[in-house]
């Protein structure tokens, strides 16, 4: 049996860890709450931009446009949103894995956007070809940053560098629930998106300037916007991944604690015990 | 329910909902000009230029300086997704000077290096940044 001074030592350290992991699941509560009121927000502006390009796009139809076809190169770009800092649980490894596990992807044919350090150093350990982004905006996300990805990425479409655009992160659904969620930027995909609305009276919209002028300057916007969103979300899930890995980190200590507890008790009425048999041993002796 | 002579008018950024209400009339730059906006409009998208927004309240009227985005008509009610738009009270005089200063320079000692489109876009920008706030 482990000694009282070891099980005590062992109980004061548990103790000052559990205490870190409450602070922490704290922080991240109230920044969960930040995020997630942040989230929100862009919503709705995101529900529009949807609702418009989808309006347009039903109308327009099956037209030849650089947005809406697939670009010769095979290589495809990947975004990945994945945060700075671990201990969240899963929630930067299952992000990763969503592109890691896609078994039609070839590790030389994608490009990976990594925002966050995390998924960095994954994509770089696994060896795929990483391209280098700020990884401060995964922690506060601004439109302007959104923006100047989406730019980079347009134009490494136009080049023909890539063929195809995805944008991996986790969709933050409640607080208990983030789903990574793999989506396809570019082309735009708008069989699946006519399909969503198909009793909206939209024959009546007009469009100025034409519609495939529209689109070229409305995509754009529309990519922005959801990469923008993803961020959001992303760092409203990180938050909450967080919260929930630290709560149960938090009581995992406490059943530590309670446990060690207990082996303490025993051990110190076991000395007790022994020591008692002891005197009376010796009292004997000498009567 | 609005009377027929006004309108819903709603301008939604990515951070916010920037101004929500009823309005008579709406001004705003579009990629084919200027247009303004009464109850009642054919159902339109337009493509936002840099320039001046003008709401027209039953009451009063507002200025705001609007950058990018693009905008939905409908005939009872207009949203406006902007990008980048600004209360006059947001904006930074001196800021806006320089940048006008800056892209005006630009412009003049053009190199075949020089992003025209570019230049021109910021120099919109900063002249109706300068315009709203007087």
């Amino acid at each position: 049996m482990a000694s009282m001074r070891d099980i005590k030592r062992r109980r004061t350290s548990i103790q000052g860890t559990q205490q870190i992991t409450k602070a922490m699941k704290l922080v991240s509560t109230v920044k969960l709450q930040r995020a997630r009121a942040n989230a929100e927000r862009s919503k709705s502006y995101f529900t529009c931009m949807y609702d418009t390009v989808s309006s347009i796009l039903g109308r327009v139809g099956h037209i030849e446009h650089r947005y809406l076809t697939a670009g010769t190169s095979a290589k495809k770009a990947v975004i990945v949103i994945t945060s700075n800092r671990g201990l969240a649980g899963g929630y930067n490894s299952n992000v990763i894995k969503l592109v890691t596990r896609k078994p039609e992807w070839n590790k030389e044919d994608v490009v990976v956007y990594a925002l966050g350090n995390k998924g960095r150093e994954a994509f770089t350990r696994y060896g795929y070809q990483v391209r280098e982004c700020n990884s401060d905006i995964v922690e506060s996300p601004v439109y302007a940053d959104a923006m100047a990805l989406s730019g980079e990425l347009l134009k490494a479409f136009a080049d023909g560098e890539v063929g195809e655009i995805y944008l991996a992160y986790t969709a933050f659904k409640n607080t208990v629930s983030h789903v990574p969620t793999l989506l396809k930027l570019l082309p735009v995909e708008y069989a699946a998106e006519e399909e969503k609305n198909p009793g909206k009276a939209e024959a009546v919209m007009n469009f100025e300037p034409e519609d495939v002028e529209a689109l070229d300057l409305i995509i754009p916007k529309y990519m922005t916007s959801l990469i923008y969103g993803a961020l959001m979300e992303s760092a409203a899930s990180e938050n909450g991944a967080r919260m929930q890995a630290m709560d149960n980190a938090t009581s995992n200590a406490e059943e530590m604690i309670n446990d060690l507890a207990l082996k303490y008790n025993r051990a110190r009425q076991g000395s007790i015990t022994q020591e008692l048999t002891e005197i009376i041993a010796g009292a004997e002796a000498l009567g | 329910m609005a009377d027929k002579n006004t309108f819903l008018l709603r301008i939604i950024t990515p951070d916010r909902m920037f101004y929500e209400g009823q309005v008579e009339m709406v001004e705003f730059n579009t990629t084919e000009g200027e247009i303004g906006v009464l109850p009642g409009h054919v159902p339109l998208t337009v493509i936002l230029k840099p320039g001046i927004l003008n709401i027209y309240e039953p009451e009063s009227e507002k200025n705001a300086a609007l950058h990018a985005g693009f905008a939905e008509i409908l005939q009872d009610q207009v949203t406006i997704l902007a990008e980048i738009i600004e209360w006059p009270d947001e904006i930074d005089q001196d800021r806006a000077e320089a940048a006008r200063a800056r892209a005006e320079e630009r412009l003049r000692s053009r190199t075949p290096e020089t992003d025209i489109a570019r230049a021109e876009t910021a120099l919109q920008r900063a002249v109706a940044r300068i315009e709203v706030i007087k």
